[in-house]
This record gives structure tokens, sequence and C-alpha cells, in this order.
């Protein structure tokens, strides 16, 4: 018998060890079952292409297999989907991992002898064409050397799918951080302060000043005295930072700086919640998930993996139609402030630019654009990228030598203008 | 109307179908599982897929009540669950002062009862309406709202029971019906999701679009209805910014019919392509010459497959 989902902790509320306890009771009742030592095998083999299914999901399955009869292929697909599928973009994994499971009953087969201990190690199913991810999570483990040259195939062949020629595809090494660039970015980063108005919530906080009757407060305090006495209290809206997403670009004119941006980013993201962070050279990447890891070294390992086109040329206008296509209308909700590190230096040379910023600019509460890059007091304006840009950002914060992340704070931290109203004098030099 | 149950996919294709929502079968089965096994059903998809009329259906064909609980940002306890009636109370303290024989342990216990209870959107739906049969609460757009109200939807969705600190836990005879709809303007915690089953609205394709047409705009000329739908599904396929929903396809349908046309014609596209799409720079791009392109391959692919 195969072994029933161990009892895993922090599965939720339900409770690792009773849910694991009912498992293994609906296991024995439907022993010989078949079908459902299939389901059991099939969540297991999403579990390990990454889907997060716990032992509850496969009791779930179970019910909703019984519920729904395996009468109709389709009908069973999307109960199994219903149970398994929690976001849109697992739907591919899913739909993929079905076919090959419940359709194929060879691999089916194979399937099985790689899954039972006796027979591990064998030949990893050849002829499947299923996405890597599920061919790994099928296979045993130990082929990953593999994955690697895949990957990197595919990148060349990304590359050369591109229209702009001066993409490069590269990867970063970043130093490790010492313990002491550490506690100096964190210092620095308490001593932020992005003059952000904090935006009033519709929630509220007990308050002494204010002229709001905390009724509720008020009457549990007088029941207290026997309600000869009614001492008022009071409360105020609760406030909060709006969420913060960070573009940041890391094309080859910034790449003195990326490494300093990077654990910024890092540092922010731990910091506070509802940080969301995008790098950008000739494509756009959502690294977010990755800064969100305690430890820096981790974190900046992970992002180096992910990032593909580390000081590589510069398309802004492109990068900024993505996050406005892809990302705008799910991380610009709430009020969220964009802060766009760029030197604003662009291979399009504007194009198709000035759109995008715009939407960008009309769909956020602040857009603040910081320019690490001016070394020349004496700047003008003239690049057709930051033309571009300059009407359409609130605050412009240059920076004209950058050498630590202290400045990078002082020069985010200096009092904010009113909103359209921090670049006119840039306008004017235009 | 009925008031049962379906006990197949098959009934519930009918369900929906009764109260003249055309389905997918794989939204049935998502609907059907989530019926029987009464666990909530999350639908997530753009704007204008049709994930509220679901609940709305839903309420009308199995003869429930339908409470349903618009989302916002900052929606709190008071305004979603329960909040106590604290005029009443006031007076309720200055009486019992007045009669001057109430201890305090009495007062307080009278004080917090249900009698000074003001139910909300959830803890009415804990509660079976009139006919008796537990009601159907739909929680629209729910990625409005923050973090800490999801966090107490946990509770509510899992064991169907609200906590009032001051009285107990309120629990739900039998499970109310519920449909949890999402714009996805931002994730939903996995929390929730896990304890519903999910489903993705997706647009319609172009046949299961040309029913949902017939059903409600039946005003309008068949040919008229063929045309609108091949170009809204060629559209779909542009880059655009906002793309157009089932929702925008009635619209546009029921102005065409307005402007008395059976015909499609360039000029009444480019007037009146605001129904269909609703940022200015999608209007500019498709406007004039591609909404012309995309016209005539329509009417060459509809000449085609006569």
């Amino acid at each position: 018998m195969a072994e029933p989902a161990a009892p895993s902790s922090g599965n939720g509320a339900g409770g690792g060890v009773n849910r694991g306890a009912n498992l293994r009771e609906l296991f024995d009742q439907l022993e010989g079952n078949r079908l459902l030592a299939n389901i059991m095998h099939f969540a297991r083999i999403l579990r390990a292409a990454g889907l997060p299914i716990g032992p509850g999901k496969v009791i779930d399955a179970v019910n909703a297999v019984r519920a729904i009869g395996v009468a109709s292929r389709s009908d069973f697909y999307w109960a199994l989907h219903s149970v398994f599928v929690n976001r849109r973009d697992q739907h591919e994994l899913f739909d993929q991992a079905f076919h090959v499971f419940w359709r194929d009953p060879k691999i089916l087969e194979r399937l099985l002898g790689i899954m039972l201990p006796e027979i591990d190690g064998g030949p990893p199913p050849e002829q499947m064409q299923a996405s890597r991810r599920i061919a790994e999570a099928m296979a045993p483990k130990g082929d990953t050397p593999q994955r690697d040259e895949e990957r990197e195939k595919e990148v060349e062949f990304d590359a050369a799918m591109t229209a702009s020629a001066r993409e490069l595809l590269q990867s970063m090494d970043f130093e490790d951080m010492s313990a002491d660039e550490i506690a100096r970015a964190k210092a620095a980063i308490s001593r932020m302060q992005l003059n952000i108005t904090e935006m009033p919530t519709r929630r509220f906080q007990p308050d002494r000043q204010k002229a709001r009757i905390d009724m509720r407060q008020t009457l549990r305090k007088a029941l207290r005295t026997g309600g000869a006495a009614i001492p008022l209290n009071f409360r105020t809206r609760r406030k909060r930072p709006p969420p913060l997403v960070i573009l940041c670009d890391i094309s080859g004119s910034m790449s003195r700086y990326t490494r300093m941006f990077v654990h910024f980013m890092h540092a922010l993201t731990n910091d506070r919640d509802r940080v969301y962070t995008f790098l950008f050279g000739t494509r756009l990447t959502n690294v977010t998930r990755y800064l969100r890891h305690k430890d820096v070294d981790v974190a900046l390992a992970k992002v180096s993996e992910a990032v593909e086109d580390w000081s590589g040329g510069t398309r802004i206008g492109q990068a900024l139609k993505t996050f406005n296509h892809d990302w705008s209308r799910r991380v610009l909700s709430q009020g969220a402030v964009v802060l766009l590190i760029s030197d604003g230096l662009d291979r399009d040379a504007g194009r198709g630019l000035e759109e995008e910023i715009e939407r960008l600019h009309k769909s956020c509460r602040r857009l603040i654009w910081l320019n690490p890059l001016l070394r020349f007091e004496g700047f003008a304006p003239k690049s057709q990228g930051i033309r571009a840009l300059l009407p359409h950002v609130d605050e412009f914060r240059p920076v004209h030598n950058l050498e630590s992340l202290g400045q990078l704070i002082a020069a985010l931290s200096q009092p904010a203008g009113p909103r359209n109203g921090g670049t006119k004098e840039w306008l004017k030099a235009m | 109307m009925t008031s049962s149950l379906p006990a197949s996919v098959d009934e519930t294709v009918k369900l929906l179908s009764d109260g003249r929502y055309v389905a997918d079968r794989s939204l049935a089965t998502a609907l059907y599982l989530s019926l029987s096994l009464h666990r909530p059903l999350f639908l997530e998809g753009e704007a204008g897929v049709g994930k509220t009329e679901i609940g709305k259906v839903l309420a009308e064909t199995l003869g429930r009540k339908l409470i349903r609980l618009q989302c916002y940002e900052g929606l709190d306890v008071a305004s979603a669950v329960y909040e106590w009636n604290y005029a009443s109370q006031m007076i309720e303290i200055r009486l019992a002062e007045a009669m001057g024989d109430r201890d305090r342990e009495g007062l307080q216990h009278d004080i917090f009862t249900e009698r000074f209870l003001i139910k909300r959107p959830i803890l009415q739906a804990l509660e079976p309406d009139i006919t008796g049969l537990p009601p159907v609460l739909l929680i629209d757009e729910l990625d409005r709202t923050d973090e800490p109200f999801e966090a107490f939807l946990l509770e509510v969705l899992s064991d169907y029971q609200v906590t009032v600190p001051e009285i107990g836990t309120v629990k739900a005879q039998t499970p109310p019906i519920v449909v949890i709809t999402s714009n996805r303007t931002r994730e939903i915690h996995d929390a929730i999701k896990r304890r519903c089953f999910y489903y993705w609205v997706d647009y319609p394709d172009a046949k299961r679009e040309l029913e949902i047409l017939k059903l409600k705009s039946p005003g309008a000329a068949e040919e008229l209805s063929r045309q609108v739908v091949a170009f809204v599904q060629k559209l779909r396929s542009r880059d655009l910014f906002k793309l157009p929903g089932v929702a925008e396809t009635i619209d546009w349908t029921n102005a065409l019919v307005q402007l008395d046309k059976i015909d499609l014609d360039p000029e009444t596209v480019n007037t009146t392509l605001g129904v269909l799409l609703k940022y200015q720079d999608d209007i500019a791009k498709v406007r004039g010459s591609e909404a012309a392109a995309i016209l005539q391959q329509v009417k060459a692919d509809l000449a085609a497959a006569r």
C-alpha cells in the first residue's frame, strides 16, 4: 500500500495530524480501489511539480470525485481542477499533468514504477512532451544538471528571437554581503523616509484627542462601573503606508549600482508589507517573491538566477508596457506609490515610452523617479528617454554622485512636493 | 422555481440555463461540487465575464434569498458582520438606573444580547430565510478588501460560524451557499482559496457567446448577432489594454439594436466603439482602418461559413 501522505504540519487550520488520520482511514476503506490510489499519486505529482497541495486537498479531491462520479471524463477533469488549481497560472501545469497521467496508461505504469521504492532509479520517461516541471516531478531526483543545460539553450534561443540585437543575457554574480554591510544597510533603511503620506484607511484605532466616540468601548467600560458613569472613549482612523512598487533599471549603464539597489530593495521588502519589486533591462522580471527571503544572500542568489538580462541594453518603453499590461492592475490597486529607478537612457530612443509612462502615471497615486546617474551639475535633459519621462513623473530625484546606500536613502527622503509639481524646473530646462 | 439542490452535473447545467445563464460544463461541475459538498465557490476572472451573475441566478432558480456583500477597502466587521445598537443599549442602562434594582452582572448580561445586535450581511447569511432555507451569500469583488477582512472570513468560510466576543459563537444550522468573486486586482491569500472550489471564468468561445446573445438581446437580428460575436472574438486576440467582456458584447448589441442596425458597417463600428472599449488608447488603436479590416475579415469568414 502506498504510504498515506504524512501528516504535514503547518497545513492550515485543519490540523495536520487529524487530516492524516482521516486520510489513512479513507485509504483503508478504499484499499484496492485503484482510482483513489491514483488520485493520491496524481496529487503527489502535482505537489512535486510545485502546486501547493496538502493532505487536506487530497481528501477534498477524493470527496469531489465521489460526488461527481467517473462517468464523464471532462467532469472528472473539472472536479479535480476545482480542487487542485488555486490560481489561473496553475492551470497549464495541471492540464499537462492530467493528460499525461490519466490518458496514457503506459506512462502511468512507468510512473507508478518510479513512485515505488523498489524500482527507484528506473529510466525516466522518454517521449514525454510535457513541461519540464512535470517531467522533473515525475522523474527521480538527480538529473538537474541536464536541466541547466536545457535552460541555457532556451535562453540563447530567446535571445535570438528578440528584436534587440544588443540584448545581453548574462547572470549576475553578487558578492556575499558582509555582516557589517547588512547592519549598515538595516540602519540606513530605518532612517529612510519616503515622504509618502500615510493613507487614512477605513479602520479605526483608539485615540484620546479626536472627537469621534468609540461607542463599543464606551459602553463596555461604562458597564464595568454598573453604568453609573459613562466615560467617553474616542477613536480615530488608522493610517498605513500605501503599497510601494519599485521598477528598477538593471541595464549596463546602471550596473555599477545594481548590487546596491537589489540590496536596498531586499531590505525594504523585509521592512514593510506590500512592497513589489520589478527589475528591467530589455525585459521585465517580477522578483518580489525572491526578495522576500529573509537571508539577503539567498535572496540575491535567487534574484540573480531569475533575471536573465543583467547589464544589457534598456528598453524602458517595452518594460513599462509589459508592466502596465500584466501587472499594473494586480499591484497598483489601493493607492500604490511607484518608485522608478532608471537613468532614462533608452535603447529605443524613447519610442513608445511616452504613452506607457503616461498610463503608469495615471494608474498610481504618486510616481517618483530616481535618477542615480546625473554626474554633472549643469545637467540638461537632452536624452529622448528623459524627455519622454519627465512630464509624467510627480517627483524627480537626481543624485549626482551615488556612492552608498546612505546617499540613496537621503535622496529618497527629501521633502516631497505637490503632485505633478516636482519637475517644473527640469521641464523649463528642456 | 425549484428549491432542491441539483443531484448531478447535468441538473446543474439545466439549473443555470433555467436561470438564463449559459454556462460551460466545467463551470457547472465546479458549481455542483460546491453545492453538494457545502463549500464556497471561488470565481475569478476579468471584469464583465458574468461572475456576479452566477450568484444572482443561483438565488433566483433555487428560490433562496440573495444576500450580497459588496467589498471595498476598509470593509470592517461593523458593516459586514454585526454592530451593537448603542442607542438602545444606552436607554437600557438608563432604564436600569432609574429602576435602581439591577446588579452589574445582570446588566452586562442583558446589554450584550441578541436583542441589541444589528445583523449585517454575513451574520444574516448564517440564518435561514423566511422559507426556512439557507440563503445564497454573494461576496462580491473580494480583492477590493484588505487582508484583515480576508483573515476574518476564514472562520466564516470553513465552519460557517462567527464569533461575537460578548455573546459567543453563532453557527449556521445549515450552511449557506457561498459564491465569492474576484477581479484579481490583487492575489487573494491561499488560505481562503484552499477552503473553496476555484474556477477561472474565461471569455466564452464564439458558439457560447452567440447563445448568450440570443438570450440576453433577443431583439437583435441573427446576422447582426453573428457579426457582433465574430467581431468581438477577433478583437480579443488584439493587443489591447482591456479586452471587451461578455457584458460589453451585450451592451454593444443592445446599442446597435437601438440604432436600428441589422448589419455592421465601418461607420457604425467607429461611432459605437466606446460601448465596447473603455480606454482611449484602445479606441484610438482600433478606430478607423483596423476596425474596417476586422469587419471585412469577419464578413468574409461568415460568408465562407455559409
